[in-house]
């Protein structure tokens, strides 16, 4: 037999799956390692859902997407963020980020070009770079900085085949949300070395200690940003698969391109439960932002009581505690912790050499299980001891 | 001060010490909002919300509730509080609202058997000066009361370990 493709054959499977391989296995497992709201999607959304079900809504639609649900989400952005995009040739409905990432990607890349990517970050943001032909350049960002991208270090790592920076900010794994100047610093970069920027937003609406900042507002970024969103996280629509693209009309068009020929369109039935999302009351939203709150404030104060160095995450549903103390690394803590005291938390090292010395932990999880997660983990750290 | 309140009415388990680290307030502070509002009668009392249907039948007793409207002819001066404070003052009713519609008192009556209910109406309720007629509608099942469903949640559909 001749070989596989060598570029998707040499990335390795996902760090993650070896754990839920494991924790699957388990019954009284209290798992930390969701990377998705444990709330179902509003009722009135899931009934706009059935209700398109009924109704027949079982066809393609365009390939950009519902004209309606384009214009909702150019509106939204306006008066969120203040952001000015075109419904019309600006504007894209995708199946997810996940799609999103790699159509935009597809469409920047050459053969060879460099993609720079500040981590720990989440885990596909690499091999979408490298099965769309460029190369990823990690550069590491540090706990103690708040996992600030640093924009000097970035520069160091540029060189001439560099095309763009790939951004997720609120962030997953660590919950950090990047600083309007550290942003702005970026930009500034890539207006001086010609370079366009990715920004993964999915978890805009969820920030607790400031407003976020939409990378494409920000003054010279607009006309070289990809902009990613989606539903998944604030109107907790995981499983749903819808997102969107919104950036500069050529970068927009290619994203079509590519689109109309491998995934056609988006889902009709979930793009009109997307319509219901946006245009229906927001208190729904609100309500789940406030209780991820709670529960993160709870939660990360716990982690240090128990003597888990934790930074203040500021937005996601992700606690990125360092496990230094323990003497083990990642990996062996989060193998040991799910065989003792069956807590399933996601090594850092997953998302990157940065990640190291931490775990994920997602919070969006209901309470009495976080309080029950903690005992376990103060346990655990008391017998390794 | 409000998302206290909201958060106690949620859950009355809450201890201030959680509460005060989710809303990010003072621990004392938090304690001495209860007591003033335990004190002053906004907290009224503190309760479980039990579902009966869900109790197993050696333990539960039988409790029949019906909603009864009840249509009243007011009086000059007092409309019709009078009548629905004597209604209120009974313990076998558990709510009274004056409502707009066709009737003008919306009431909520329980008791060991429909028997129970029946006499508790004819006998008591629609005996009441100024009460013109009623009408009577038992429940057969509860599928949500005060926001909350009765029916089993549904487990959690998520895979243990997601990106």
């Amino acid at each position: 037999m001749k070989a596989l493709n060598s570029v998707i054959a040499a990335c390795p499977p996902s760090g993650i799956r070896r754990f839920f391989d494991i924790a699957a296995e388990m019954d009284d497992v209290i798992s930390l390692g969701v990377g998705e709201p444990d709330f179902v999607t509003p009722w009135r959304i899931r009934e706009a859902g059935i209700y398109a079900l009924e109704h027949g809504y079982t066809t393609y639609t365009s390939n950009a997407g519902l004209p309606r649900l384009r214009e909702l989400i150019c509106a939204d952005l306006a008066t969120r963020y203040g952001a000015s995009y075109g419904p019309g040739d600006e504007c894209l409905i995708t199946t997810g980020v996940s799609e999103g990432l790699d159509l935009a990607l597809r469409v920047l890349l050459n053969p060879g070009d460099e993609v720079i990517v500040p981590e720990p970050c989440y885990v596909a943001y690499e091999p979408c770079v490298a099965f769309a032909g460029g190369t990823p350049v990690r550069v590491p960002t540090r706990w103690e900085d708040g996992f600030a991208i640093d924009a000097d270090v970035v520069a160091a790592a540029i060189t001439p085949r560099t095309k763009a920076i790939l951004i997720g900010s609120p962030a997953n794994p660590t919950g950090a949300v990047q600083p309007r100047a550290a942003l702005e610093a970026l930009v500034r970069l890539a207006l001086e070395h010609d370079l366009y920027l990715i920004s993964d937003e999915i978890y805009d609406r969820l920030t607790y200690t400031g407003a976020h900042t939409c990378l494409g507002t920000l003054p010279g970024a607009r006309e070289r940003t990809v902009l990613l969103g989606g539903f998944s996280k604030a109107h907790a629509m995981t499983g749903w698969r819808v997102g969107w693209i919104c950036a500069p009309a050529p970068v927009a068009e290619l994203c079509v391109r590519v689109h109309q020929y491998t995934m056609l369109c988006a889902p009709h039935v979930s793009q009109l439960a997307a319509v219901e999302a946006l245009s229906g009351p927001d208190a729904d939203v609100d309500a789940m932002v406030a209780d991820y709150d709670r529960r993160r404030r709870v939660f990360v104060k716990g982690l240090r009581e128990i003597g888990l160095d934790c930074p203040e995450p500021g937005g996601a549903f992700y606690a990125f505690p360092s496990i230094r103390s323990s003497g083990l690394d990642s990996e062996t803590f989060a193998d040991r912790l799910l065989h003792a005291e069956h807590v399933a938390v996601v090594p850092g090292s997953v998302f990157g050499p940065s990640g190291e010395g931490h775990v994920r932990c997602s919070y969006a999880t209901a309470l009495p299980q976080l309080d029950e997660a903690l005992v376990r983990i103060d346990r655990f750290l008391q017998d390794i001891r | 001060m409000r998302r206290i309140l909201e958060l106690l009415e949620r859950d009355a388990q809450l201890r201030p010490d959680t509460i005060a680290t989710m809303l990010d307030l003072p621990v004392t502070q938090v304690s001495e909002a209860i007591t003033a509002w335990e004190t002053s009668g906004a907290i009224r009392r503190y309760r479980a919300v039990i579902d009966w249907d869900a109790v197993d039948a050696d333990v539960a007793t039988e409790t029949v509730t019906a909603f009864i409207d009840v249509s009243v002819a007011p009086a000059r001066g007092v409309g019709f509080d009078d009548v629905a404070t004597r209604i209120a003052r009974f313990d076998e009713v558990r709510s009274v609202y004056l409502v707009s519609g066709s009737q003008d008192l919306r009431c909520t009556v329980t008791g060991t058997s429909i028997r129970a209910v029946s006499d508790f109406i004819s006998q008591k309720l629609s005996t009441i000066d100024r009460v013109r007629s009623t009408a009577t509608h038992f429940v057969l099942k509860t599928y949500k009361r005060d926001g909350d469903a009765f029916s089993s949640p549904e487990p959690d559909h998520r895979l243990p370990v997601t990106p």
